[in-house]
């Protein structure tokens, strides 16, 4: 696919150019590799922060009763678990490795707009800071869902306007993060790295930063209504003075549903790329790849009205919308194919990476079957609301997003520091990880399909098995991922050497650089064949 | 790899579990959605299981090729790399397949949802309107109306006495309803969004301030059905079940006698019409 021809690296020995020491280094940087770091840093911090309000949830549901929290203050950690895990942590990960690896594939210096870079990046600790800070306001932060609905979301406290303006910065940093994607990868390619040549992440990434220019800004939209319903007397969703609380659903889920693709696409990307390079074998079907993402990223913009089947929509508008989500298992199963038909016949070997690459296509099918059967408006009138709709976007989300991002990191911190990954820990890591997470949420579905709403700090005695059980995998994968810092921290301090080439099957520019890779790379543009 | 073997092999097993313990409804280890107690209950149900039947075949295929892939084409075992990377046959054919088994997945959904929208010749119409934290039930018809809330006592939430079979899920009335009859449920809210679910009658529908959302059921069998809330509505969401009984007309006539003498028609329009 991209041959690279690399008379550039001569340049790649200008280290005078390193980076400045100190704080200012980070806090002033304009290098894409840095604020790739600081992102990817940024989103570990966040995902533990999230996963230490998830154990607080499971420990709260190990039995019956109330032991730990209070009702209140257990809607509050389901909120923030939701907002931190969804703005903090895998959305700025796929930012944070789209700023590392994007300027590397597609032979480009740095990121178009190098100081926006900074600012979208150093936007985000305030957001959060102000998002978290609700905790300690009097009554505490958001309790009403981070799906945010009104009346509900209004009867928030003090919290609210702090939630509100949190949200209108996380925003404004993935609007600015897009556009920088777009204008770096329309800009800026090597000569011969024609659209069709780019690697699938660069694909996704690209079709990912049009998703969140169309809809960060109606998310922002909305929840301005509510703060103006709530500060400003008027009612837009209030039904008392005219206003309708369902409309605020309607705008929310045409954010919420390209918002779900936005954390999954760029993950497509990278199992794309590491899939190829451990079957030592071009990808199959590159073309339809960036056909069904495409495709994929079109109709995630007429699917919202599933996530709503029972709020009493008209007939012809629960057909229309069971019809369409249903469509989606067709792009989606084509990737699916495509990555096995890459496997077929290939010369495997099975490093950390691809051992997460392959949990995720197994793990996010599971995920994306159970999408099916929520996809079936009868059906999903028994669904709706209960654990199985929370077993089925954990699938998506832990073993679909998060196993991506860290099949993405085992596979190019090497390059970024270096040094090989320790293997045997990376190894443990994933079988700890995988046993976890399905201990923690494939009971989920039975607990759905029992009859346990969502959103519950306590239940009725008949859930209590599936709960304990699911409280000690959330305990083993939570625990499992201090292995994953462990493993990146001591990877970054030192290990074993590693090559150029890094993987025997890798290809792509990235890997003509030396590792650990310069600190500018790409002066001048290579040539692709 | 053995792990992935082994993570379909537990999914499968589960599956069969699923499926085998499909009929027992309320059992601890509680697997699978209970068939319910209406003819829609019952079509959902047959439904779900249609499409995880499908799900479970082709995850079987897709994954069965998969794994074979996976132990065959390694690099230990001596494999080396073919170089195909396309084939408009096959694309087309995994494209067009998948359709029509979607399509075999509308047919029967699209009936379902379409009787399901059917509210039309009711012979009991309630209206059931959600509050933080209760639900009030009316019956438009016999002028009964009451409020329906939570019995578990505190110190059973709070570890303090031994939890009752019906934990959570037992109110102090009732919603009695007669079996054999079609019963139109109107759903509304007064505060905030809240959603009335019993798993046995198939669905569920959102309780909106502002709207009125109009459901159907026909229930066959005797018995007391229990659901929850299903809808995030603050603080004790998880503390406002629903509990419906099903009695046989005769009974369900004498109960709403009993009803209508405890509280007089005339009170009745000013606490049970639109208690605000």
């Amino acid at each position: 696919m991209n041959i690279a021809a690399a008379p550039a690296l001569n340049h790649e020995h200008d280290t005078h150019a390193g980076p400045p020491r100190g704080l200012g280094r980070w806090l002033l940087t304009t290098n894409h590799k840095d604020i790739g770091t600081l992102y990817l840093l940024f989103s570990l911090l966040m995902f533990f922060i999230g996963g230490s309000f998830a154990l607080v949830i499971r420990a709260e549901l190990f039995q019956p009763g109330l032991q730990i929290v209070n009702p209140y203050f257990f809607n509050q950690l389901t909120t923030l678990h939701a907002l931190v895990m969804i703005f903090g942590a895998v959305m700025p990960a796929f930012v944070g490795l789209a700023n590392w690896q994007i300027p590397l594939m597609i032979g480009a210096p740095d990121m178009a707009l190098p100081r926006m870079n900074n600012w979208s990046f150093w936007i985000l600790p305030f957001a959060f800071a102000l998002l978290l800070s609700t905790l300690f306001l009097p009554g505490g932060g958001p309790a009403g869902g981070w799906t945010l609905y009104p009346p509900l979301a209004l009867q928030t406290g003090q919290a609210f306007p702090f939630v509100i303006l949190a949200i209108h910065m996380m925003g404004v940093s993935s609007i600015m993060g897009a556009i920088n994607v777009i204008a770096t990868i329309l800009n800026l390619r090597a000569p011969g790295m024609t659209l069709m040549r780019m690697p699938l992440f660069v694909w996704t990434w690209l079709i990912t930063a049009f998703l969140l220019i169309a809809v960060m800004p109606v998310l922002a939209g909305t929840v301005t209504m509510l703060l103006t319903d709530k500060f400003f007397g008027t009612s837009f969703f209030n039904a008392a003075g005219g206003g309708d609380p369902v409309m605020f659903q309607h705008i929310f889920w045409f954010f919420g549903h390209p918002e779900v693709y936005i954390m999954i696409l760029p993950g497509f990307g990278i199992i794309s790329t590491i899939i190829p390079t451990f079957a030592r074998k071009p990808l199959f079907g590159y073309a339809s790849m960036v056909y069904a993402t495409a495709s994929i990223a079109f109709l995630s913009f007429i699917v919202w009205g599933h996530h709503m089947f029972t709020v009493g929509m008209p007939l012809a508008g629960e057909l229309f919308f069971m019809y369409t989500t249903m469509l989606i298992a067709v792009p989606t199963g084509v990737k699916v194919f495509n990555w096995i038909s890459t496997m077929w016949r290939g010369s495997m070997t099975f490093e950390t990476p691809m051992l997460f690459a392959i949990a995720f296509v197994v793990l996010f099918s599971i995920g994306g079957f159970s999408g099916l059967m929520l996809a079936i408006a009868p059906a999903d009138f028994q669904y709706q609301d209960t654990y199985f709709v929370v077993a089925h976007f954990h699938y998506v989300l832990v073993p679909g997003a998060v196993f991506s991002i860290m099949a993405g990191v085992y596979y190019w911190l090497p390059k970024w520091t270096g040094h090989m990954i320790n293997e045997k820990l990376g190894r443990l890591h994933f079988w700890l990880s995988v046993v976890g997470v399905n201990v923690l949420f494939f009971p989920q579905h039975f607990l759905g399909l029992a009859g346990m709403p969502r959103r519950i700090p306590d239940y009725a005695l008949q859930f209590t098995e599936f709960n304990m059980i699911s409280s000690i995998g959330a305990f083993l994968f939570g625990f499992s991922q201090l292995l994953f810092l462990y493993n990146v921290i001591q990877t970054i301090r030192g290990g074993e050497p590693a090559t150029d080439q890094v993987w025997e099957g890798a290809q792509g520019l990235e890997w003509t650089l030396p590792s650990p890779v310069p600190y500018h790379t790409f002066a001048t543009a290579p040539v692709v064949e | 790899m053995a792990c992935h073997r082994i993570v379909r092999a537990g999914a499968m097993a589960l599956g069969g579990a699923l499926g085998a313990w499909s009929g027992s409804a309320r059992a601890d280890f509680a697997v699978n959605m209970t068939p319910g107690v209406t003819a829609i209950s019952r079509e959902v149900y047959d439904l779900h299981m249609l499409i995880f039947w499908i799900c479970v075949a082709i995850g079987a295929v897709v994954f069965g090729v998969m794994f074979w892939s996976i132990y065959h084409h390694r690099k230990s075992r001596g494999a080396v790399a073919a170089q195909f990377h396309e084939s408009v046959l096959i694309e087309v054919l995994w494209t067009v397949v998948p359709m029509l088994i979607l399509v075999a997945m509308a047919v029967p959904a699209t009936q379902t949802l379409i009787r399901m929208a059917d509210a039309r010749d009711a012979d009991v119409t309630i209206k059931v309107t959600g509050y933080q934290w209760r639900w009030h039930y009316q019956y438009l018809n016999e002028g009964i109306g009451f409020f329906s809330v939570l019995a578990t006592p505190q110190d059973q939430i709070h570890n303090a006495a031994a939890k009752d079979a019906t934990y959570l899920l037992e109110v102090d009335q009732r919603l009695v309803v007669p079996v054999g009859k079609k019963i139109r449920i109107l759903t509304t809210a007064a505060d905030v969004i809240h959603s009335w679910w019993v798993p046995a009658l198939g669905w569920k529908r959102d309780a909106i301030p502002g709207f009125i959302n109009e459901s159907w059921t026909l229930i066959e069998k005797p018995g007391v059905y229990r659901g929850q809330c299903a809808e995030l509505c603050g603080k004790d969401h998880g503390f406002m079940p629903i509990v419906v009984e099903a009695v046989p007309e005769a009974e369900f006539q004498q109960w709403v006698a009993t009803m209508k003498a405890r509280n007089p028609p005339t009170t009745q329009a000013a606490s049970g019409g639109q208690p605000l």
